[in-house]
């Protein structure tokens, strides 16, 4: 009863809290969001002041959820939320490529330009997608490998939807442009500090987990969520240092300012895909990857050595984003050799991932979630290959500022954590609504396909187009002068940009599948289908005729 | 370690943890996965002895090879300078006209103005020069302050209504309808006339009209026959082309509220060969003009026969 006014009373206090901010705004877009709030604020309140049985509080036997089960609400949740997320952040996401191929598509709005609608795009799919797909497969992967329930279920709760409030208020806020205008780091002050509050929640459900666990030691997965969950915070928290304007206003100024700002910037931006991208996505992969296989873990000495390389040369490596600027030499330098250095311990990852497989890898040729995971972990591979390649300084100085970078990127975010993530649903979806299977195995196999397609065509039309650019824009003519204007850089690009929206178009009809078959799934849904098999084999005839005995 | 056991596929024996049914092999990390990272440590500290690295108290070491990315940049421009510099030097020496007999030297100025000018027109004047509302075409024949050689380069150097320069060309047409000189029917009558200069409108009793008005208020600068006077870069208004669009509606509204386009001053901003090269580049656009000397500042009517005047 206590901890049920206790509730109630903080959402009825952050209610007030978010009227009394909306009356004294000083700009449209603050008085929105806290609108936003408010509401959100009410929400939780109505749901917690109606969610208790009364009858059993007031008999004083209120029914604990069944504690013999995991506590899996939120992770029903999350999957269908994180496919939700998946779907709009690429459509968003081809839009804005289009918009590119085709100006006009900017529709003449300021709240549908390029420059708004990016954010929107790298923010769905990175935060909302990405974002709840790891709190959700956390919660999920922590409470099974430390056979607990989890700690502080009202705090994950909070956590949970808290997050998706920090979605929606940075969402909104792009849109209405209101930004830091640091990337991957764009939601104002007022949002950077209720994402705190909900991450240092995550904290503690997390470690709460861990710590009650009925398992001696802590598996590989939740080293990897918890340096993902703590050095995200330290990062969020030193980037978005910033003093706001008003109190009651939306806009603010950095603390860092100048080169250092940069590198603050990159440091944040480099380790958000670090840590966030590579560092919380290896904790799923170490874990469906193994079920789904159902094998061991290849080598556990090689991911206690290929986790500390990464933790310790993953955090240098950001300067390698500001070659050949205003940073000193020195710290470019250093940018570039940790970047070097992380080369073998990123591949750990996969040596780990693929080599689990050793043993059952005929599954890639009959289970489309292993090879939605293969594939996920071979671009894992290459990622962290090219990314250790562009940070040499000789190769920046042609690849920086061009659609290089974006071409990686998407290798990455399409291949790795947009398969790793696609196929931990598939994995999810019919364990946590107790159905025998997926509704459909062929449409994984086309989401497969369509997936893999897509993000070859995405790719490499961006390395086409990056390396044309930065090629066309240090060519020089026998005269001694510059052959190009950017304008005629830009234009070039133009039938390249076609085919990266094609790319996309693939990319997101595959995720489209995938909704319908999760949606199916949940309604309890079977496709009756030809099952996915090999044509038939027989060892014991597949040899040559007895040899004739020699003379 | 209780749980140890053999895995059967693999022959290899597990750490002996097991997590919700998932095992651990013992297998060594791979041999060319330890050397492969050892290498790229080798190779960073060597990289690290070499090039600038080490943070100290004031800056950071310099490295072995005394490498730095302000110093490579500065050799790579003073290398591309020095290639250059016979060939901007001769430029300097020569006069435009000598430059644009001499077929060789044309070629130079013209790649050198090529490059200034995607690097700094393009942005007004667009990739090909053809100009769009409000900014010039340059590769037709008809100029607003003068089609030589010489004359580009005066506009290039100092601009068009550039605020702050002495020097600038300027000129300013009132905004007949916002200031209340002419009325609304005067207008029209007057764009009707205009328009019908180069038959994109009749000649009717509306053009008739506004023939009168246009004697009493536009001859001054556009001359009686409407061709323009450079002298006040007014444009030439019978040839069909229109900077700010020739419907009736985009002419009329300039007559109403009157355009004064600017130009920026290049000379600081550009060095004189660049722009001397910019100019040559602009003249070989397809409209280029004889330089014709000395005009004198009198209202005389504009070069004629050098491709400007069409009927």
């Amino acid at each position: 009863m206590e901890s049920l006014v206790t509730r109630a009373g903080l959402w009825f206090v952050a209610l007030l809290f978010a009227i009394f901010m909306y009356v004294n705004a000083v700009d449209a877009p603050f008085a929105i969001h806290m609108g936003v709030f408010g509401l959100a604020a009410l929400a939780g309140l109505v749901i917690s002041l109606r969610k208790p049985d009364y009858k059993a509080l007031a008999t004083g036997g209120a029914a604990l959820p069944d504690q013999s089960r995991y506590d899996d609400d939120l992770i029903r949740t999350g999957v269908i939320l994180a496919t939700f997320w998946g779907c709009v952040g690429f459509l968003v996401g081809l839009y804005i490529a289009l918009q590119l191929a085709f100006p006009a598509l900017n529709l003449g709005l300021e709240w549908t330009t390029f420059g708004r609608l990016r954010p929107l795009h790298t923010s769905a799919v990175i935060f909302a997608f990405g974002g709840t797909a790891l709190i959700t497969t956390s919660f999920y992967i922590v409470q099974r490998t430390c056979r607990a329930r989890l700690a502080l279920p009202g705090v994950a709760r909070f956590v949970f939807w808290g997050y998706q409030l920090f979605i929606a208020l940075a969402a909104t806020g792009y849109l209405l442009g209101v930004t830091q205008s640091k990337e991957y780091a764009e939601p104002e002050w007022y949002v950077d500090l209720w994402l705190t509050l909900v991450w240092v929640a995550y904290l503690a459900v997390f470690v709460g987990t861990i710590l009650k666990r009925k398992e001696p030691h802590i598996y590989v997965a939740n080293w990897f969520f918890l340096s993902f969950i703590l050095t995200v915070a330290m990062l969020h928290l030193v980037n978005n240092a910033v003093v706001p304007v008003s109190l009651f206003g939306s806009k603010s100024y950095p603390v860092w300012g100048g080169v250092q700002g940069a590198l603050v910037q990159w440091w944040y931006g480099h380790n958000a895909v670090g840590f966030f991208l590579t560092a919380g996505f290896l904790g799923m992969m170490y874990y469906f990857v193994p079920k789904q296989a159902e094998r061991p873990v290849y080598s556990y000495r090689l991911s206690i050595v290929h986790f500390w390389g990464l933790i310790f040369l993953y955090i240098w490596a950001g300067p390698h984003h500001l070659h050949y600027t205003a940073l000193p030499d020195w710290a470019q330098t250093l940018g570039m050799v940790f970047s070097i250095m992380l080369w073998m311990p990123s591949w750990g990852g996969m040596i780990n991932g693929l080599m689990t497989l050793n043993g059952a890898w005929d599954k890639v040729r009959t289970d489309p979630i292993i090879r939605m995971m293969v594939l996920s972990v071979a671009f894992y591979g290459m990622s962290t290959f090219e990314g250790p390649m562009m940070s040499i300084k000789s190769v920046n100085s042609l690849s920086h500022y061009t659609d290089w970078t974006i071409g990686h990127v998407h290798s990455g975010a399409l291949g790795w954590n947009g398969m790793i993530t696609f196929s931990a649903i598939y994995y999810l979806a019919p364990r946590l609504w107790g159905r025998e299977r997926m509704y459909s195995l062929r449409m994984i196999n086309w989401h497969f396909w369509l997936a893999t397609l897509g993000i070859v065509f995405y790719a490499s039309a961006m390395w086409v187009t990056g390396i044309m650019e930065g090629l066309m824009w240090r060519e020089y003519g026998s005269d001694g002068y510059l052959l190009y204007s950017f304008v005629e850089t830009v234009a070039a690009k133009f039938p390249m940009y076609l085919l990266r929206a094609f790319g996309g178009v693939l990319y997101l009809s595959g995720a489209l599948i995938m909704a319908f078959n999760v949606w199916q799934t949940i309604a309890g849904k079977l496709r009756q289908e030809e099952p996915l098999r090999q044509a038939a084999y027989d060892p014991n005839a597949d040899r040559p005729l007895a040899a004739a005995p020699a003379e | 370690m209780a749980n140890k056991r053999i895995d059967e596929p693999t022959g290899i024996e597990t750490v002996g943890h097991e997590w919700d049914g998932i095992e651990e092999l013992n297998n060594p990390l791979p041999r060319w996965w330890v050397t492969t990272f050892w290498l790229c440590v080798v190779f960073s500290i060597g990289y690290m002895v070499v090039y600038p690295a080490i943070p100290l108290l004031k800056s950071g070491t310099e490295g072995m090879w005394g490498w730095s990315s302000r110093g490579q940049l500065a050799a790579e421009m003073d290398k591309a300078a020095t290639e250059r510099k016979p060939v901007l030097d001769a430029i300097a020496a020569t006069s435009l006209d000598a430059i644009l007999a001499d077929p060789k030297m044309l070629d130079q100025a013209k790649a050198g103005g090529k490059a200034a000018f995607k690097q700094n027109c393009v942005q007004c004047h667009g990739a090909g020069a053809a100009g769009g509302i409000g900014y010039p075409n340059l590769k037709d024949a008809d100029w607003l302050w003068g089609g030589s050689a010489q004359d580009i380069e005066f506009t290039i150097t100092h601009g068009i209504r550039s605020p702050g320069v002495d020097t600038t060309r300027t000129s300013l047409m009132p905004s007949f309808g916002k200031d209340g000189v002419l009325q609304g029917g005067q207008i029209a009558d007057v764009t009707s006339y205009v328009r019908s200069l180069s038959g994109k409108a009749p000649n009717d009793a509306a053009a008739q009209r506004g023939a009168a008005v246009f004697a009493a208020n536009c001859v001054a600068c556009h001359g009686t026959d409407g061709k323009g006077l450079r002298q006040f870069g007014a444009p030439n208004l019978a040839d069909g082309v229109w900077l700010y669009g020739g419907s009736q509606e985009q002419v009329s509204a300039s007559i109403s509220k009157a355009h004064a386009g600017v130009m920026p001053a290049w000379a600081g901003k550009l060095d004189a060969v660049t722009i001397k090269m910019l100019a040559v580049y602009v003249h070989s656009l397809g409209g280029g003009e004889k330089f014709q000397a000395a005009a004198p500042a009198a209202a005389a009517p504009p070069a004629d026969g050098t491709g400007n005047a069409k009927p």
